[in-house]
């Protein structure tokens, strides 16, 4: 006993110094895995808060690209609105339930990296204003992640910049789709992997998401092909696709609450079960 | 000894706050940036309780990754260069450290340079294999951390040169 004792008081530095080094390993670890552990992450109380406070200074500094950002979509809107052919009719509701199929909540980004290969953005909406994991987000021009952690009034994003990342899209012209993913080279470009060489593909034309995921609903912008490979091995095209999203300048984005999706995401659950 | 904890609490709070609002948001050709939040582990007195060290690098790393989302890379990298502080003090100052009166924060001599680029290395190593954690990209590792270190390390001997104590 009275060895043990002294091998512990002798070694005490080194028996610390494991303990330590194992618990950051082991949050390391788990930090790789797509759902990460709530306790390491920029949503919680203290680090959102040191964010917000500094972003109120920072966002100073870029007013005049905001708001020139949103005057341009308003432009956008409303020239859809007045296009349409009576101005003065309500949009039509879903018939069948008399509901909207998704919600948006308005957020800004307070936190914003893109200089490592996972890289996440924090923004100043929580559980308290109805944001969950799993959400979409987009900006004005395209997407920018998906809703990962969340506290009462901050929320964490995957990037799109992240190689943890992996969104559903689709050619807008052809239907063809793969699945949009990052290399972690260059803040401007991402990959979209596993589309068919059957489709037609030129540089320049338009990715967008695709249906099949319920986190995004279709038909909303990522980017343009910039450069195709080919990969003899599998008969898939590999792209580049050139984002339309500047991601290292952010300002407001909108998260999507799909109403939809709990629904789909039980019924697809039932139909693991049966089988 | 009182006031070597308050400037050491000191330092760990202003350090950290540096490098949350300057320092992070340094980013040169998009991924190289400077880490001298780590000038806290350094500059730690030399005699000083070494268990407290760890633990203080621990608190410091769990800062750092809190802030920047990283899981658990800052601190690990911390706590392996507060550990292997002693080892590096040996290799830069010889065998006998122990015994001199080491200042850091002083005028830069040889063995202060390979001191400080040693622990600068050794903890954006540990923080970038972490990181990336794919051993396809050991270039990209590399890469980064001789760059990351480099841009570290000139930082760290301005900020020890601007708060030298002033000997008269």
């Amino acid at each position: 006993m009275q060895q043990i004792f002294n091998f512990i008081y002798k070694n005490s530095n080194r028996l610390l110094f494991l303990l330590l080094l194992g618990i950051s390993l082991s949050l390391s670890i788990q930090s790789h895995s797509y759902h990460r552990s709530k306790l390491i992450s920029s949503a919680n109380f203290l680090s959102g808060g040191v964010y917000e406070r500094i972003n109120n200074v920072s966002e100073y500094l870029n007013l005049r690209t905001q708001n020139d950002a949103l005057a341009q979509e308003n432009a956008k809107l409303r020239s859809l609105l007045f296009n349409a052919k009576d101005t003065s009719a309500i949009p039509k509701l879903d018939s069948l339930k008399g509901v909207i199929p998704s919600d948006i909540i308005v957020s800004k980004v307070i936190h914003n990296t893109f200089n490592t290969h996972e890289n996440y953005l924090t923004i100043n909406s929580g559980s308290l204003q109805g944001v969950k994991s799993d959400m979409g987000v987009i900006n004005s021009l395209g997407i920018v992640g998906v809703i990962d952690n969340t506290s009462s009034n901050f929320a964490t994003v995957i990037s799109i910049l992240n190689t943890k990342s992996q969104i559903n899209a689709k050619l807008k012209k052809s239907n063809h789709f793969g699945s949009l993913t990052w290399d972690g080279k260059s803040t401007g470009f991402v990959q979209l992997t596993d589309v068919p060489r059957l489709a037609s593909i030129r540089k320049g034309d338009t990715i967008v998401t695709g249906g099949q995921s319920v986190i995004f609903p279709e038909n909303i912008n990522i980017g343009t092909v910039d450069r195709l490979y080919y990969e003899d091995k599998t008969n898939y095209y590999k792209i580049d696709v050139k984002l339309f999203n500047d991601m290292t300048s952010l300002g407001h984005v909108y998260i999507i609450k799909s109403k939809n999706r709990d629904e789909i995401i039980n019924l697809e659950k039932k139909k693991e079960k049966d089988e | 000894m009182n006031s070597t904890l308050f400037v050491n609490i000191f330092r760990f709070i202003l350090l950290l706050a540096v490098q949350i609002i300057i320092f992070n948001n340094m980013n040169f050709l998009g991924y190289i940036s400077p880490y001298p939040y780590i000038l806290f582990i350094i500059l730690y007195p030399v005699n000083g309780n070494k268990s407290g060290l760890l633990a203080a690098s621990f608190f410091l790393g769990l800062c750092m990754d809190m802030f920047s989302n990283s899981g658990g890379f800052h601190t690990a990298a911390c706590v392996v260069l507060a550990y292997y502080r002693p080892y590096l003090f040996k290799f830069a100052f010889g065998l006998s450290y122990e015994y001199q009166t080491i200042k850091l924060n002083d005028v830069l001599t040889p063995e202060r340079f390979t001191f400080l680029l040693f622990s600068v290395l050794i903890h954006h190593l540990i923080l970038f294999t972490l990181e990336v954690f794919k051993f396809t990209l050991v270039l990209d590792i590399l890469l980064r951390t001789l760059l990351s270190s480099a841009f570290t390390l000139i930082i760290c001997i301005i900020i020890i040169y601007l708060t030298k104590p002033n000997r008269r």
